[in-house]
């Protein structure tokens, strides 16, 4: 709707028509906003892979927006939860699938591999000695910073419960499990939401 | 508001996101209107900081650079 031509000090006037378009506009604009989600200040990263490329990322954003002042929180989920298991915990699960999954999924991000480059662990060997040299701090050590930095950690119930992965097994200080509506939840009012 | 360095964080030799990390945990203790000055040789915080200081609302009062040594000044909002 073309608006009347207003200049510096000059009276608009506007007939009762326009007056009620502009009044109908504005109403429905403050519909919508009303019904907007409203967006927090927020991370959330659903952290899917347990791979050492997966996880280095993973921990390094999560890290970096606690650091930069926005709620930040990472929802662990399939082989994601390997990389929280706790370090010294071997074999998970109550049954033989689930025990052959922790037997080919060591548990804790000091074991995660490398989802290419892997060669039978000398790949991600070299990238530690990459990351070494180069001072980059280590998955392990940017979850310890994370959980510093007030950085929500979450398991997934159900995939906890497939995966044969019981609380014990996983950190100290993570957030209690939840399922995929809260996850979606917390998805809902994070302006930034990550899938890795 | 003060004019003098408060507090030095020395993030010299760290990679991202170390520099800031540091940054963030030497801001907990700081007071607003504190002036912290960051010492960083990785090359990324040359957009990192700035980044930083925008989406966490604090003012980056000045950035330099020396023989590959970067210096920022940042007043905690």
């Amino acid at each position: 709707m073309a608006l009347p031509e207003r200049r510096p000090g000059t009276e608009v006037r506007l007939d009762s028509q326009r007056y009620d378009q502009l009044l109908r506009r504005i109403e429905a604009l403050e519909a919508t906003a009303a019904g907007a989600i409203k967006k927090k200040n927020k991370l959330t990263i659903i952290a899917w892979g347990g791979e050492l490329d997966r996880i280095w990322p993973t921990t390094i954003l999560a890290t970096t927006a606690a650091a930069s002042g926005m709620d930040s929180s990472v929802f662990f989920t399939f082989w994601g939860l390997f990389a929280i298991v706790k370090p010294g915990v071997r074999i998970t699960g109550d049954n033989w699938m689930q025990k052959m999954m922790s037997a080919m999924n060591p548990g804790s991000a000091q074991k995660a591999k490398l989802s290419r480059y892997h060669f039978a662990g000398a790949g991600p060997t070299m990238f530690k000695k990459l990351a070494d040299d180069h001072r980059v701090a280590k998955p392990e050590a940017l979850i310890a910073t994370a959980q510093e930095l007030g950085v929500r950690l979450i398991p997934c119930q159900m995939t906890m419960d497939l995966l044969g992965l019981k609380r014990a097994d996983l950190l100290e200080g993570l957030e209690e499990p939840i399922g995929a509506a809260t996850a979606i939840a917390e998805m809902r009012d994070a302006a930034v939401s990550l899938f890795i | 508001m003060s004019t003098t360095v408060t507090t030095t964080v020395d993030a010299r030799g760290q990679s991202c996101p170390g520099p800031l990390v540091e940054l963030a945990k030497a801001l907990k203790s700081a007071s607003s209107g504190d002036l912290l000055e960051l010492l960083a040789t990785d090359p990324g915080s040359r957009s990192d900081v700035p980044s930083w200081a925008e989406i966490s609302g604090n003012e980056l009062v000045e950035a330099s650079e020396r023989d590959g040594d970067f210096r920022y000044l940042i007043r905690k909002a």
